[in-house]
């Protein structure tokens, strides 16, 4: 299914609608000499410097051990910085009490490198479980999460297990669970390592509607080839430092 | 354009009529440690009911044998030759009576006092021949017992040859048994119950830790704490109630059918020791309710450890974000 045939009129209303931005001018992520290390070990990230702008399009590459996936845990507020600042939505994460952070997290997708789809569920279910923590009601959002299962190409699957579903599926299916609340910022890793170069093509379409859309993306990615195909912005990770081409 | 495609699309979206199937619950429905926490719930819930009607009826039983001795007093009266008998014993119980907190006086007959002899004395006995004191057995209210002091003393004023035994001795030696025996059934449904709660709470954590891949992503696609720990109580309580309503309803099975035995075989030798010895096996209602209350003590102790576990796992989760030096159970991003 090429992308480029789906009208964008063909997203479902609720993934479509922009939000407010309370600050347009702030930028979604700032980091301010951020510098990370596990334990006593050595500095994996030294001061990291740059901002995410709402609505913008980038890739995080760098060689394996760069420290891509690490600053994709900063980014989702599932790690501290050992030193630095980062504001996330316009807040000073270090002072962010424990119980806002699921209200934070609402406002970013991720997808993880190995999909973390619940085995019990179906793929609607596993779709529709964002909205489904947040105490809505399934009838009010069961069109659009099928609707958005068609617009991934699942609309075939939606009722079956993800054991049963391919690699590039279980991807497709990881992805739509990210969008399905319209985050304002969506974190993927090596969301095309498992799949074919067709695949992966159609993948990186959707990450490009998606963001037409109004969703800030951070891809991280090794793959070259990938990367080549879109004129966008690149983060560039080595030996803990950060290089960026816009 | 979009107004043409509206239509179209909405009029291609009703014919295939999507189904989805009834939303399955967050948290899987039935696994083997699930089934596993629903055995071990039983079986405590059937040992800790069954400990508790037990030791209730021996509790029970303990203070019926308190109480029945302590709700009389025996006058005796030692024959003397210059005495009549007949007048003292009458005499004995209308002074006795006219005493407050004594209730009803019965002079032992001569023919009851036979029969109460004739285990040592053998049958065919008169009475008249052999010096044989005789009793009254007055009944008394237990708990505003008359004064056995002045009693004594008004007795022994009339008749010289009555003695007031007013079963003291015994009451306070079987008190003292009672104590123990309820002191011992005591201990042993504290024990039953710690090993209960420990059981489950144990139980219940071990059947979670298979979960913890489920805690970890409904957290990180923006699930709060209360939410997913709701989750996981309802999921738990389920379980808890389902194992401890088969432990509870067998345990009071069995008393019902104990109690049913025995009083089909009432009078037989062998149930008459076990009723001196045990009481009747009828639970009664307070051991109905007590079977009841342990199952809510089970449903609540599971729902509150599965919800507090559930809570410090996300809390653990948390923490790693706070301390770049814990790096166990990092998301695979
Ligand atoms: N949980 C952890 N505990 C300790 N050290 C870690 C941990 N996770 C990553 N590291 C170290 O941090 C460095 C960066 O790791 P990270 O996973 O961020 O790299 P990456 O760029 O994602 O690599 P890859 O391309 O292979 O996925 C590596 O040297 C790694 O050994
Ligand atoms: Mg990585």
């Amino acid at each position: 299914m090429g992308l480029d045939f789906v009208p964008s009129a063909s997203l479902p209303e609720k993934v479509r609608g922009t939000r407010i931005d309370e600050n347009r001018i702030a930028p979604l992520i700032h980091f301010e000499n951020v510098g990370l290390r596990y334990g006593m070990g050595p500095e994996v990230l030294r001061d990291l410097t740059f901002d995410i702008p709402r609505r913008s399009f980038q890739f995080l590459t760098g060689p394996s051990g760069a420290g891509k996936s690490t600053l994709l845990r900063l980014l989702f507020l599932s790690l501290q910085p050992t030193r630095g600042l980062i504001r996330t939505f316009d807040r000073n994460i270090a002072t962010i009490p424990r119980e806002e952070l699921p209200m934070l997290r609402r406002r970013i997708g991720i997808v993880f490198q190995d999909f973390r789809l619940l085995e019990h569920l179906t793929t609607y279910e596993n779709v529709a479980l964002p909205l489904r923590v947040r105490g809505k009601d399934e009838l009010s959002y069961r069109a659009d999460v099928i609707d958005l299962l068609k617009w991934v190409g699942l609309g075939e699957r939606i009722n079956v297990l993800p054991p049963v579903l391919s690699g590039g599926e279980k991807q497709r299916a990881a992805i739509a669970r990210a969008l399905i609340d319209r985050p304002e910022l969506l974190l993927a890793d090596e969301p095309t390592g498992n799949v074919d170069p067709p695949m992966a093509r159609r993948l990186l379409s959707l990450f490009l509607e998606l963001n037409r859309l109004g969703t800030a993306v951070v891809i991280a990615t090794h793959d070259l080839s990938l990367m080549d195909q879109v004129d966008a912005r690149r983060m560039i990770l080595s030996q803990g430092r950060l290089d960026i081409y816009e | 354009m979009n107004e043409h495609a509206e239509p179209q699309e909405r009029g291609q979206q009703k014919r295939p009529e999507m189904r989805v199937r009834p939303t399955a619950p967050i948290v899987p429905p039935s696994n083997v440690s699930g089934n596993a926490l629903m055995c071990v719930i039983a079986i405590m819930a059937f040992l800790a009911c069954l400990t508790f009607g037990a030791v209730s009826m021996v509790r029970a039983t303990a203070a019926s044998w308190q109480s029945e001795i302590s709700r009389e007093l025996t006058i005796q009266i030692k024959p003397d030759d210059n005495l009549d008998m007949e007048a003292a014993l009458n005499d004995a119980r209308d002074l006795a009576l006219t005493f407050a907190g004594t209730r009803d006086g019965q002079i032992i007959d001569r023919e009851a006092t036979a029969r109460l002899l004739e285990p040592w004395l053998g049958e065919g006995l008169d009475l008249d021949e052999l010096p044989v004191p005789r009793l009254v057995v007055v009944t008394i209210d237990e708990r505003n017992p008359p004064d056995f002091a002045a009693m004594r003393q008004a007795l022994a004023e009339k008749i010289p040859q009555a003695f007031l035994d007013d079963h003291r001795t015994w009451v306070n030696r079987l008190v003292a048994m009672a104590e123990t025996t309820a002191l011992i059934g005591t201990g042993v449904l504290i024990l039953v119950f710690s090993a209960m709660v420990l059981t489950v709470v144990f139980a219940t954590r071990g059947a979670l830790s298979g979960n913890r891949h489920i805690i970890e992503v409904l957290h990180f696609v923006g699930a709060e704490a209360g939410f997913v720990a709701t989750e996981f109580q309802k999921h738990f309580l389920k379980i808890s109630l389902k194992g401890s309503f088969a432990g509870g309803t067998l345990a009071a099975l069995v008393f019902a059918i104990a109690g049913y035995w025995q009083g089909r075989s009432l009078a037989t030798p062998q149930s008459d020791q076990a009723t001196a010895l045990f009481g009747t096996f009828s639970v009664g209602a307070g051991g109905y309710l007590g079977i009841a209350a342990t199952m809510i003590v089970i449903a609540l102790l599971t729902t509150l450890t599965a919800r507090f576990t559930v809570m410090r796992t996300i809390f653990e989760i948390d923490r790693i974000r706070s301390d770049p030096a814990r790096t166990d159970g990092l998301p695979e991003t």
